[in-house]
């Protein structure tokens, strides 16, 4: 069992990073159950989606506590509000580009000691290798290419379903995303 | 078998259409809009089947009604209280019976995630004494709603299947098996069982009590109810329905001996194997996801005999909110695994807010400063993404009840001796239940302003359309008899700030029936374009 925590603030296309992962897991012969938000919470609020990955059937489509392997966070802020599902042992790849709508958004040093406090983490710059991509609205790409190699899933799938889920806005917008997934990828590299 | 990646509210509308659907209908509401999104993607423009946008749930339930009677296959859909609004046509429909299979699925919300309360619509099953499926699983999902339209022709009545929020919107393959065409046979005309007098009522009802052996008796041989007895030593047993039995499967691998396990899936519930699992324990443990619907039965008034019976009326488990793998682990006696603790470090939250450039905002905005001055008004509200002008910055309404109570509220208010009494109301929450109290304003002449948003869209569920909107939603109040010098429209934009708090403040200072309509489409669905 692998146990996927994505997270963010609504619009930042966390259902985007999930379709990619079902799909290739789907691809790869393993179960996955996969828990997502929908209504209020998408206006600006924080978003999560719980992803299970398995060799063998899957029950509970929400993580126990204390049971994830990986929190995959587009905004460093909402990593933190999901850490009491994290693993001890367990991996966090964030971006470092906060999404700031809230009057009390903690200084951002602090936010990353928080997460530097788990010792398998990596901050990415997401926001700046988006738009080095083609599109700020990339950085989710940038999370998930960070990710891929912690992920028990072959990188061409992953960049197989990305093509799938951009194809119909056009040949542009697949080449900024999958852009987007290898500069994420190249990043957590260099910084291993 | 082919698998196909769904959400829950997905396998039920794909099982729905593999089950030979003629047509759907529905109101928008978390978390059961992405059944009939699916339903309307998958239609073709209505030339596979009919899938539609009602102006309520009554509407809906009631336009199913009508092609059950034709000896089609109908099926609704709505989250848990659209089923209060349906609730008079729901009941009757039982006693009327169904023709072709009728379906009706609710989606309930434990947890409060999206809704004003977490009521369990098992208890309007019961209420109605039809039978309801409760899946635990995509794949139950699907298959139930396959057997719900067989059983509902079977049986001639009605089948409820009830979802709750982490099913609804969890995603997972499923195998589908080979679709059925609709029902060929074609019925009018048919008056004796559908018109409900009192002496067809009655007749009907009586039928309606007989059929209660059929329901209990397909209980007990479902496939879906299945029971595991214990091994040997264990004195427990776990009673768990829907998606508990699945946060039951999930844990109970850590547990040294299995209990007995008795996974319910219908209701009325299989008495014979509840029975038999009661025999082989001494301790019973009920889980399942809403009010303790199932407990209550199996608790009786005074209990079982030498027997223990745990679950959330005794504390066991919590009384609200909704399951969660980790809450089952402690009721069976687990322990919990300790995630990354945060320490000293404050974690602000980061609740749900108007969109930047929404329409309400500046709606808001100008609604509070005209308010300015007056002493004894109220703002009552309504359900929509506007309830969120309840938060700060705005503070702008007082209240949030149910589809349309912004404007009976506003009425009731007005005749205590609120005033300015101000309702608010979204355009598709006015079309499905505002203007039956407006109605009722204009004919008692209240002195009071109903601000209607029209942002031309059901917002907070995505965008689905609205009924009620533009030019047509203007003539819709000159017809309902709102005088038309007292019906105004602003457009909500920063730089008419001004213009609008005057405009607000001439029909708040009249005292009179006004209609403000504050018109700028939502700025979801103009990004969209």
């Amino acid at each position: 069992m692998y146990n996927i925590i994505i997270s963010g603030v609504g619009g930042q296309g966390i259902l985007s990073i999930a379709f990619v992962i079902d799909q290739a897991a789907l691809a790869e012969g393993l179960y996955f159950l996969q828990s997502e938000v929908h209504g209020m919470s998408q206006r600006g609020g924080a978003v999560e989606s719980h992803l299970r990955l398995s060799e063998t059937e899957i029950f509970s489509p929400l993580i126990p506590q204390g049971e994830a392997d990986l929190i995959l966070s587009v905004e460093p802020l909402e990593a933190l509000r999901y850490f009491s599902f994290l693993k001890p042992e367990g991996t966090v790849i964030s971006s470092r580009t906060p999404y700031v709508n809230i009057p009390d958004y903690p200084p951002l040093e602090e936010v990353f000691r928080e997460i530097k406090k788990v010792r398998e983490s990596w901050l990415i710059e997401a926001g700046q290798l988006a738009k080095q991509a083609g599109s700020l609205r990339a950085e989710n790409m940038v999370v998930l290419g960070a990710a891929s190699r912690y992920l028990p899933l072959h990188e061409d799938n992953l960049k197989k379903f990305i093509r799938v889920l951009f194809q119909s806005k056009g040949e542009k917008v697949v080449e900024t995303n999958l852009k987007a997934f290898d500069l994420g990828r190249q990043a957590a590299e260099s910084q291993a | 078998m082919e698998k196909v990646v769904l959400l829950g509210d997905e396998a039920v509308a794909l099982g729905a259409i593999h089950s030979g659907l003629t047509a759907a209908y529905s109101y928008p509401g978390t978390p059961a809009s992405e059944i009939m999104e699916f339903l309307i993607r998958q239609s073709a423009g209505g030339k596979n089947f009919v899938a539609k946008w009602c102006v309520n749930e009554k509407v809906a339930m009631e336009e199913a009604l009508g092609v059950s009677f034709a000896g089609q296959r109908a099926m609704v859909s709505f989250k848990h209280v659209g089923l209060n609004v349906a609730a008079d046509p729901f009941i009757n429909a039982a006693i009327t019976g169904a023709n072709g299979g009728l379906v009706i699925v609710t989606a309930d919300d434990p947890g409060f995630h999206s809704s004003q309360n977490e009521q369990d619509n098992r208890f309007y099953a019961d209420f109605a004494r039809v039978l309801c499926f409760e899946p635990s699983s995509h794949q139950e999902a699907y298959d139930q709603t396959r057997e719900a339209f067989d059983l509902s022709e079977k049986l001639g009545l009605p089948v409820m299947i009830r979802l709750v929020t982490r099913l609804a919107h969890s995603r997972a393959p499923v195998e589908v098996r080979e679709p059925r065409g609709k029902n060929q046979g074609f019925k009018y005309g048919y008056g004796p069982d559908w018109t409900l007098l009192p002496a067809n009522a009655r007749r009907r009802y009586g039928d309606l009590l007989q059929k209660q052996k059929d329901l209990q008796a397909y209980a007990e041989q479902c496939r879906f109810n299945q029971f595991f007895p214990p091994e040997p030593g264990q004195r427990l047993g776990v009673v768990a329905t829907g998606l508990a039995a699945s946060y039951f499967r999930e844990v109970a691998n850590r547990l040294e001996t299995r209990p007995a396990f008795l996974k319910i899936s219908t209701y009325p519930f299989p008495q014979k194997k509840l029975l038999e699992l009661i025999e082989q324990v001494d301790e019973i443990l009920v889980m399942e996801e809403g009010y303790p619907f199932l407990e209550r039965f199996i608790r009786g008034v005074a209990g079982l005999p030498g027997k223990v019976i745990k679950g959330k009326m005794d504390g066991t488990l919590p009384a609200s909110g909704e399951l969660k793998p980790e809450i089952v682990a402690r009721g069976l006696g687990l322990p919990v695994r300790n995630g990354v603790s945060l320490g000293d470090f404050k974690l602000p939250a980061r609740p749900p807010q108007l969109c930047p450039g929404c329409p309400h905002a500046d709606t808001f905005k100008a609604l509070n400063e005209a308010l300015q001055g007056y002493e004894r008004g109220n703002v009552f509200s309504d359900i929509g993404c506007y309830t969120l002008g309840a938060l700060p910055p705005y503070r702008a309404i007082q209240s949030c009840v149910c589809m349309g109570a912004s404007v009976s509220m506003a009425k009731g208010g007005a005749e205590a001796g609120v005033y300015p009494s101000v309702a608010v109301i979204g355009d598709s929450t006015f079309a499905h239940s505002g203007i039956t109290p407006l109605l009722d304003a204009v004919y008692s002449q209240t002195d009071m302003t109903v601000v209607i948003l029209d942002n031309s869209t059901v917002a907070m569920t995505g965008a689905q359309p609205s009924l009620g909107t533009g030019e047509p939603l203007d003539k819709m109040l000159v017809g309902l008899g709102v005088s038309p010098e007292h019906i105004r429209v602003i457009t909500p934009l920063p730089r008419n700030h001004q213009l609008n708090v005057g405009l607000i403040q001439e029909e708040l200072a009249y005292h009179g029936l006004s209609v403000v309509i504050a018109r700028r489409e939502c700025i979801q669905i103009l990004g969209n374009k």
